[in-house]
């Protein structure tokens, strides 16, 4: 094992923790509903909030009238725009080059104009959800319904109307990639032409937040269902004009997030405010209409995209255009253009090629902002990239394998720049496919494939390769003026007793942070995990930190944590040594004790930690005790990049474009594995909301910005009898940006999934000459595409 | 969200029940299992005043059989129905059409009259009862009414099911060497048919196509379609129900769409239907 | 209006005067401070809020606490305490069969009963009868493992 000759370790690799598949101590609260989430908590005189949305996309509020609102028992204020704009300044975006954004920043509670169907125009608290629902209703709101600018194409033609008059045109951003002259060469051996459905995340637990304003202090306490408490912190103390040592917030239980708690709501912010106002404590938690009225929303491409393979079968080139609809505002605070930008410069970027030429444009609309969504524009660069090149390989009649394996990038070409101008490390993406295919025995699928079309059964193989930016470094946002940390930390204690307690930076919502840093930690100190115990989530108390996103957790706070447990096990050794007489190099720890490196066993842990705190006595005056230690971490390098290989097997019902998942797979390289149970597992769920993507998900939007599919009757999510048996391999390039060489791996199976499925089914079609042209690819579109199929036989 | 505020009555008998709708008429919306009115509730797109529970009536809750017709009461939940030996004997295509009606939290609770007198167009068991022949049996404080199936539908959500009256069963005809098959196209297990098909062939061929229009119907094929050993009839059989459709387009498909569905599943259900 | 409503919930009675409109769910939450039970939708299709009620699962949203006057209710604290589902429990966390745990108690009710209707489900079955709970964060895979486990101990036994 190779791990424990890269770490300094108290252990050997018999006793190695790190690569173990433990179970997490959180999960045993959580089996017996002792979880403790935002909505589970109360405090005294807490009141509840509701908001009126507009029901409209774009309109002018002509009057509101509370009136009738206030009478109702229960209700204790309510709140409109000029009341909570002298509490809490605007969600004022900083300059980001390119990007336009309009003169009038967004408020926490609209004007007098309304942007999208679901802003926020009014908050009401009172003492119950129900009470505030009702006043609510009780409001009177006259709006002046004008036409919505809810189609991309329609808003960039000449004489549309604009979302924000100020900025003088629709178009929030413009990016040019590569040559833009034509290249005289460009001979696309295939092109396509496919849309992108919008996305909401939908964690199952709604976005939620309690204030507490203490009017004495004039400190502010938050419990927020989020992902990054130091970002809330830091906006909210900016906004509402309170020191931000004064602010705490702590991120209890968070029922998943999948980058929707990444952002800062203006609803949120609005409770907040009502709780400075009011001096009580208000909790706001979205209902599910909610959520998908105002999380943000991502995906919603229209791309047109070439492949050029010169003659030897080799892939020269991609040329893509992309039209992005955003929403009526940037994602604040990092904006929208994240996931358009990955879109496009992503293409291509496991593969050979000599040039990636794109454009994209980002497009305002009348509907709910755009953020950060799980991959993150990556998963459209995926997809138009593979579906490429399987069609390159149809159409030179070879294998999509031996096609993909000849125009990866070569093994001694890393690290290289990628034709969109990222650096890359390293892919393993050769190996990783040819452990796939052995996984998912490819070459019996494509033997059964053929045997089965016989039978007019028609089954597709897909094979997708993908790579995941993960861990960014400062020049992410720091360029930007945005203030997201790329740090995070961890300070660990040696306990009275001989346990320990670590303080981390990082957040968990579900997907094991905390348990990995605690088997690092173990690791390092020589110690089982069980002894252990994380404190995350409070800004109080942690290091600063840039909390969970694009898959971090473990490549950066885990760093922190391997050095700050390395640290303090120097310092263990140094203690226990005073009290042998003997020296540090001559001792190490193992199974919670010191012991001789030969093995022998000197002292406990337990006995020494008695003696280090309440011992000073027999130490020499003027030890120096350091029974805490700490570190912190910031990647130097732009970030590390995991990489993969994904296959999709499905069946296609060719008279009702039904698809059936038969299996998935994929094999993953995230560097080093801390615990492959929780790799595995968070690879299952990106895959889930891949394939989420690939066939049913859609904020579907009428041409008035009135959202289609806002219940969970209309937007469609996988459930268990729709989701095939996921099967995960791994292989383990370490990255060279830490030592503890983790990558990160929350995003891949979102990556990669949507393209080995889309691939699969334009597989099992091939046969009728044709293909798909949007995801998801719901039976209609499966259907249309065997009709237009049809109509070309027909028409022969 | 949380429902608008309502009044609440709670039936404790047959004749309170009657009572209380005769009184209320409009007034008062019926609350049985609750699977269908309370997420409308919840949504607060429906906003009854007065609800009138009337899930205490043990007397609805019966499925039981005579030597003519079986019998099922309007408080059977669609688990008893899937785990009814009666059912499972007598009416085959209940059978084939329960384990697509939603999931088991929901059948634990959802009833069979419940799910009649919510007339969703894209559900179930409205279509199977038409499909069946069978009869809905009205009653108000003065008396009982029984009326076909396939005339207890008559719009979007509509029936002609008047204020005062209870809807308290069904009864579905025994027929000996019956032949049925169920087809449904749904995104999901468990979900709404975007398109189904109800068939039962007894003495005559009796299809309903639901899902896509506003309330089902039975399709005017030939009743005296006696054979469906052939391709050539069972072809004539599809094109005439399928010529009979008005599909609305929705989110999942366009009339033309629904079209070439129903076609699938028609010439499956006649398949499965010939043996 | 207020209706009084008298449920034994846990094997504990509760009492109280409660508007019709309030579901079970959040009786059980707000009167009750049993907060396993959780609101993911409120309309009845994620199972997030998934309740015993006379032995039978059904969803806490769609069942206003009025109707549940004089039933027996068991959450997910409940049957913890007995012990009932503590193998369920055990190789829920072998497997990580949960991530953010939000939909874990209405999962782990919805797989008791269906291991007391029956006993030997089949892989298909497992997801079959699983296919009415959303969980978004472990894409269903360990879930169906951990019952799987626990069907197999279970007849060993």
């Amino acid at each position: 094992m190779t791990l424990s000759k890269s770490l300094p370790t108290g252990d050997n690799e018999t006793t190695g923790i790190i690569g173990r598949r433990l179970p997490r101590e959180t999960a045993r609260r959580h089996v017996r509903g002792a979880g403790r989430f935002v909505d589970d908590m109360s405090l005294p005189r807490m009141l509840h909030a509701a908001f009126l949305r507009s029901p409209v996309a774009r309109g002018t509020i002509s009057s509101i009238d509370l009136e009738p609102a206030r009478q109702l028992p229960g209700v204790v204020g309510i709140f409109i725009h000029s009341d909570l704009a002298k509490i809490c300044a605007p969600m004022d975006m900083p300059q980001s080059p390119g990007f336009r954004f309009p003169d009038e920043p967004q408020h926490v509670l609209a004007g007098d104009r309304v942007f999208w169907q679901g802003q926020a125009i009014a908050i009401v608290v009172a003492q119950s959800r129900a009470v505030a629902e009702d006043a609510v209703e009780a409001i009177g709101l006259h709006i002046d319904q004008h036409h919505a600018i809810a189609n991309p194409e329609e808003a960039i033609a000449a004489g549309a109307e604009l979302v924000h008059p100020d900025i003088a045109t629709n178009i929030a951003m413009t990016l040019q990639l590569g040559p833009q002259e034509p290249s005289g060469r460009s001979n696309p051996m295939a092109s396509i032409q496919f849309t992108f459905a919008r996305h909401s995340a939908i964690p199952l637990e709604t976005r939620g937040v309690i204030a507490s304003y203490e009017g004495g202090t004039g400190g502010l306490t938050i419990w927020q269902s989020h992902q990054m408490p130091h970002q809330q912190r830091d906006i909210i103390s900016r906004l509402l004009g309170i020191p931000e040592h004064k602010v705490r917030i702590v991120c209890p239980d968070v029922g998943g997030a999948f980058g929707v708690k990444l952002q800062s709501y203006p609803d949120e912010l609005a409770a907040i405010a009502v709780s400075k106002v009011l001096e009580q404590p208000v909790k706001y938690v979205a209902d599910r209409f909610e959520s998908f009225t105002s999380d943000t929303h991502a995906r919603d491409h229209r791309m047109s995209a070439n492949i050029v393979v010169n003659p030897g079968g080799w892939v020269e080139a991609f040329e893509a255009d992309n039209l992005v609809a955003l929403g009526a505002y940037a994602g604040y605070p990092r904006g929208s253009a994240g996931e358009g930008v990955q879109s496009v410069n992503m293409i291509g970027l496991p593969y050979g090629i000599e040039r990636l030429k794109a454009r994209l444009r980002l497009i305002y609309q009348n509907k709910v902002p755009v953020g950060a969504i799980r991959g993150v524009g990556q998963p459209v660069a995926t997809t138009i990239t593979e579906l490429l090149i399987d069609k390159a390989a149809r159409a030179i009649g070879e294998d999509p394998v031996t096609f993909r394996q000849r125009n990866y990038h070569a093994e001694d070409s890393y690290p290289l720049t990628s034709a969109g101008g990222l650096p890359v490390e390293r892919l393993s993406s050769r190996e990783c496919l040819a452990k796939l295919c052995s996984l998912m025995d490819y070459d019996r699928l494509r033997a059964e494939q053929t045997t089965l079309r016989t039978q007019n059964k028609y089954r597709g193989i897909g094979v997708a390769t993908f790579a995941e930016i993960t861990a960014p470094g400062p020049q992410y946002y720091g360029p930007l003026g945005i203030r997201v940390t790329s740090q995070d930390g961890a300070t660990i204690r040696f306990e009275s007793s001989g346990t320990f307690t670590c303080v981390v930076a990082a957040t968990d919502q579900g997907q094991g942070t905390e348990a990995g840093l605690a088997q690092i930690a173990a690791h390092v100190l020589g110690v089982s995990s069980s002894d252990v115990a994380i404190v995350a989530g409070d800004t109080a108390v942690t290091h600063y930190g840039g909390g969970a996103w694009a898959s971090r957790g473990i490549a950066i706070c885990g760093e922190a944590t391997r050095q700050a447990a390395s640290k303090l096990r120097d310092s263990i050794l140094r203690h226990a040594a005073m009290l042998l007489q003997t020296s540090p190099d001559e001792l190490t720890i193992a199974a919670g004790a010191v012991c001789e490196t030969t093995g022998k066993q000197r002292l406990s842990l337990k006995e020494l930690a008695h003696h280090a705190h309440f011992r000073h006595d027999i130490f020499p005056p003027g030890y120096a005790f350091e029974l805490t230690a700490s570190a912190q971490f910031t990647p130097s390098m732009a970030y590390f990049m995991a990489n993969g290989v994904q296959g999709s097997h499905v069946e296609v019902d060719i008279e009702t474009g039904i698809v059936t998942l038969l299996g998935h797979w994929v094999v993953e390289d995230c560097g080093t594995v801390i615990n492959p149970m929780l790799v595995d597992e968070q690879i299952r769920g990106g895959v889930l909301h891949g394939i989420g993507a690939a066939l049913y998900e859609d904020c579907a939007y009428d041409d008035n910005g009135q959202m289609l599919a806002a219940t969970f009757a209309d937007y469609m999510l996988p459930m268990a009898s729709e989701m095939p048996d996921i099967h995960v391999g791994h292989v383990e390039t370490k990255t060279g940006g830490s030592t503890l060489g983790a990558k990160g791996a929350g995003e891949a199976g979102a990556v990669g999934a949507p393209a080995a499925v889309l691939c699969a089914i334009n597989d099992a079609l091939s046969v009728f000459g044709t293909e798909i042209d949007a995801q998801p690819a719901t039976p209609a579109v499966v259907m249309r595409a065997l009709l237009r199929a049809r109509c070309r036989t027909r028409s022969t | 969200m949380k429902p608008a505020p309502f009044d609440y009555i709670r039936a404790s008998s047959m004749d309170h029940a009657l009572a209380t709708l005769s009184t209320l008429r409009e007034d008062v919306t019926v609350l049985a299992g609750g699977q269908s009115l309370l997420p409308t509730m919840n949504l607060r797109l429906s906003r009854p005043g007065c609800i009138l529970d009337i899930s205490g009536l043990a007397s609805l809750r019966s499925i039981s059989e005579s030597s003519h017709s079986i019998h099922i009461g309007a408080l059977a939940r669609h688990i008893d129905v899937l785990e009814s030996a009666v059912i499972h004997a007598h009416v085959p295509l209940l059978r084939q059409a329960m384990p697509n009606v939603a999931h088991a939290a929901v059948r634990n609770r959802g009833t069979f009259g419940g799910s009649i007198a919510n007339a969703d167009p894209a559900a179930e068991i409205p279509a199977c009862c038409v499909a069946l022949g069978a009869t809905v049996i009205l009653k108000n404080a003065e008396g009982e009414r029984h009326v076909p199936a396939e005339e207890y539908f008559v719009g979007l959500y509509e029936s002609v099911r008047q204020p005062d009256e209870l809807l308290v069963g069904v009864d579905i005809p025994k027929r000996p060497g019956q032949r049925t098959a169920f087809h449904e196209l749904a995104l999901r297990r468990g979900d709404f048919a975007v398109v189904g098909v109800a068939a039962m062939f007894s003495t005559a061929l009796r299809i309903v196509i639901f899902g896509c229009e506003p309330f089902p119907k039975l399709s005017p094929v030939g009743t005296h379609a006696t054979s469906l050993a052939d391709e050539e009839s069972r072809t004539r059989i599809i094109e005439q129900a399928v010529v009979a459709m008005d599909p609305l387009a929705n989110l999942h498909g366009d009339a033309d769409m629904k079209r070439e569905w129903a076609r699938v599943l028609l010439r499956r259900c006649l398949a499965d239907i010939a043996g | 209006m207020k209706i009084a409503v008298s449920m034994t919930v846990n094997g504990e009675h509760a009492v109280a005067e409660i508007e019709p409109r309030m579901h079970l769910a959040d009786f059980i939450r707000q009167y009750l401070q049993l907060t396993g039970t959780h609101l993911g939708c409120e309309h009845g299709v994620c199972g997030a809020c998934s309740v015993r009620v006379n032995g039978e699962v059904v969803r806490g949203c769609l069942t206003l606490a009025v109707q549940a006057s004089g039933m027996q209710v068991e959450t997910i604290e409940g049957l913890s305490r007995s012990g009932e589902i503590a193998d369920l429990q055990a190789a829920f966390v072998e497997q990580n069969a949960l991530q953010c745990g939000f939909c874990t108690p209405g999962m782990l009710l919805t797989c008791a009963e269906l291991l007391a209707r029956n006993p030997k489900p089949s892989r298909a079955e497992i997801r079959d009868y699983l296919s009415g709970n959303i969980c978004r964060c472990t894409g269903y895979h360990a879930i169906i493992d951990a019952v799987e486990n626990v069907v197999k101990a279970r007849i060993s036994r």
